[in-house]
């Protein structure tokens, strides 16, 4: 049987949903699967992941100090030392912006193969689907190792309970800085609690079509009303409508809500590659042939500047 | 310093891309220098005005054509370019693995820099892999660098607006993000100077490196076709907004 370690985002202290989603797609091969915790582990977190099938929770809590637990480089070195402690052979984790800059470290730390930004993998063939030449192919990568390494996208999976008998164990790690790479300080932003783009359900995204910076106040306040992120095209983004953290597309963040709603957003290519895999994709434009019109799941035809105030109004 | 630059020769994002058998592109439409690596090549001269005796050396893996990526950085600031030739699909292992033999062969690096990612493969672990065949430090979506006594200090983007700012000890790997700088574009004087600055070409195969531990292998691609069959939602604003939110409660299951 495989022995695969799932490394856990949480937030708030609590799992995030989108790890629970990754338990869910290890969880459909013939595989015993260890949750790594590097945040600490409480009742509520060792209920959460037994019930969506995990079967060894590892606690190795880093030290307080967020000098040493934010440090990238610390947390990937204990997600080695675990595998390597456990013996695990797969490892999986998300490609969030944080899995981003801590995955690769890991492979990298530990010289085996790794594929991030998954949105399916064959644990049976050790074959993981990714999206590739901005978002136009998808790619079967076969990796072979003694040690496999999959980066899953958030929301690929949605979570589905499993209940498992999970036992705790803890395991001691070594968690000094590396000499060569210290965080001095660190910024959560203003408004830390925002929804990561990545991570939303819902996605409300604006471009050229909201003309200014003041205008895209009204995503801001659909989105806060239906608890969404905020997306924007490159063309917000380079208009200094919104933060870079915001654009979606090549070149931006690549996503995969629930539903995503653009509104003034024509549909390049560029575009489309960072939001492609939306399951629901709601058009708002005026022009009835913009790309995003013929890709979209409902095409609303119209004035943003009318129908935005009438959502914000009903919501 | 010694400013090395990893560069990648990748199809425009606005091609249309066509699969020849079953893992193969067909490499007839244009290429260009990886979008993230104009940041780095940019980053490179911006740090050779601070430290002029520099030189800043563009490195890429690829085939004879990625020449061409080569001198768009040297346009944009490389002073000579290293190209290591392939016709072979490398995996990220074996890629960073003749980077770093090529760049150990060549000089010894004060700074590395790479994008993020590529925008072809979209791999983001190229420069992970590089640090530790060297084991120097790596940071990725850097968004401001600067030297500060012997150290380089980089401030890297999280999402939703979210920052980290490290020091590292040199030499480093940074992976150039898109907050980083404007790229220079090249002027048409910068393109005639830079088809006189020398390139080197070493083979793969001359480097010897010994294969992986591991390694990722494609083994299908296929176009993504999207199957969306758009409904069309009428009427006045205030009732397509209705909709919207039926939409959202009823079908998507997303709001209550
Ligand atoms: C290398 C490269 C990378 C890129 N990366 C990205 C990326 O990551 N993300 C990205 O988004 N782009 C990216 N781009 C840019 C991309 O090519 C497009 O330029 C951009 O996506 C267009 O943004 P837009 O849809 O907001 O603007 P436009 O294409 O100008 O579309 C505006 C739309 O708004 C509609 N509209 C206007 N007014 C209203 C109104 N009152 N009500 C309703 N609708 C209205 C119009 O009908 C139009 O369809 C990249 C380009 C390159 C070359």
């Amino acid at each position: 049987m495989k022995q695969a370690g799932i490394y856990i985002e949480m937030e708030n202290n609590r799992v995030k949903d989108t790890s629970l989603g990754m338990i869910t797609l290890a969880a459909r091969a013939d595989v015993f699967l260890y949750a790594l915790v590097l945040d600490g582990v409480d009742d509520s977190t060792r209920q959460n992941l037994a019930e969506y099938g995990i079967n060894t929770i590892v606690d190795m809590p880093l030290a307080d100090d967020p000098q040493i637990r934010r440090n990238p480089a610390v947390r990937a070195g204990a997600i080695a030392d675990a595998a390597r402690e456990l013996k695990l052979d797969t490892i999986f984790g998300l490609s969030t912006a944080e899995g981003k800059d801590i995955i690769p470290r890991v492979a990298a730390m530990m010289d085996v193969p790794l594929v991030m930004d998954c949105l399916d993998v064959n644990l049976e063939k050790n074959i993981a689907r990714t999206s590739q030449y901005s978002g136009k192919v998808m790619a079967d990568i076969q990796l072979t190792g003694s040690v496999i390494i999959f980066g899953i996208r958030p929301n690929a999976v949605q979570p589905v309970p499993a209940p498992a008998q999970a036992q705790t164990i803890t395991l001691t790690l070594d968690t000094t800085v590396p000499a060569n790479l210290s965080l001095l300080s660190w910024d959560d932003g203003e408004d830390g609690g925002r929804i990561s783009l990545a991570e939303a359900d819902i996605i409300i995204a604006g471009g050229r079509g909201l003309k200014n910076k003041e205008n895209f106040s009204l995503i801001f306040e659909c989105a806060g009303k239906m608890n969404a992120a905020v997306g924007a095209s490159r063309v917000a983004v380079d208009e200094g409508w919104v933060p870079y953290a915001c654009q979606v597309g090549q070149t931006g963040e690549k996503v995969s809500p629930q539903v995503y709603i653009a509104c003034g957003i024509s549909g390049s290519i560029q575009h489309f590659a960072g939001m492609k895999t939306a399951k629901m994709i709601i058009a708002v434009n005026k022009d009835e042939n913009a790309a995003i019109m013929a890709h979209c799941d409902y095409h609303v035809q119209g004035d943003l500047f009318e129908i935005l105030p009438e959502l914000i109004k009903q919501l | 310093m010694q400013i090395y630059v990893c560069v990648k020769h990748v199809p425009d994002s606005a091609a249309n891309i066509h699969i020849l058998g079953n893992t193969q592109i067909d490499e007839k439409v244009a290429f260009l220098l990886n979008p993230y690596d104009e940041h780095a090549v940019t980053e490179a001269a911006v740090l050779k005005k601070t430290v002029p005796d520099s030189d800043i050396i563009a490195v890429c893996m690829g085939k004879k054509d990625a020449e061409k990526t080569i001198r768009s950085a040297m346009a944009m600031g490389a002073d000579r370019g290293l190209v290591v030739e392939t016709d072979a699909v490398c995996d990220s292992m074996t890629t960073a693995r003749a980077l770093h033999a090529a760049i150990v062969q060549d000089g010894s690096p004060d700074i590395i820099f790479t994008g993020k990612e590529s925008i072809d493969s979209e791999g983001m672990q190229t420069l992970f892999r590089i640090g530790a065949l060297f084991d120097f430090p790596v940071v990725t979506n850097a968004v401001s660098l600067e030297i500060k006594s012997g150290k380089a200090v980089v401030t890297c983007e999280l999402a939703g607006g979210r920052t980290r700012t490290f020091q590292l000890a040199l030499p480093c790997v940074l992976g150039a993000g898109r907050g980083l700088n404007t790229p220079n574009y090249p002027t048409f004087p910068d393109v005639v100077k830079a088809r006189k600055k020398p390139i080197q070409t070493i083979s793969l195969d001359s480097l010897g490196i010994p294969p992986g531990p591991g390694s990722a292998k494609i083994v299908a691609l296929e176009p993504l076709i999207q199957k969306r069959r758009p409904k069309k939602i009428l009427g006045t604003p205030a009732e397509q907004a209705k909709e919207i939110i039926r939409i959202l409660q009823q079908d998507a299951k997303v709001i209550s």
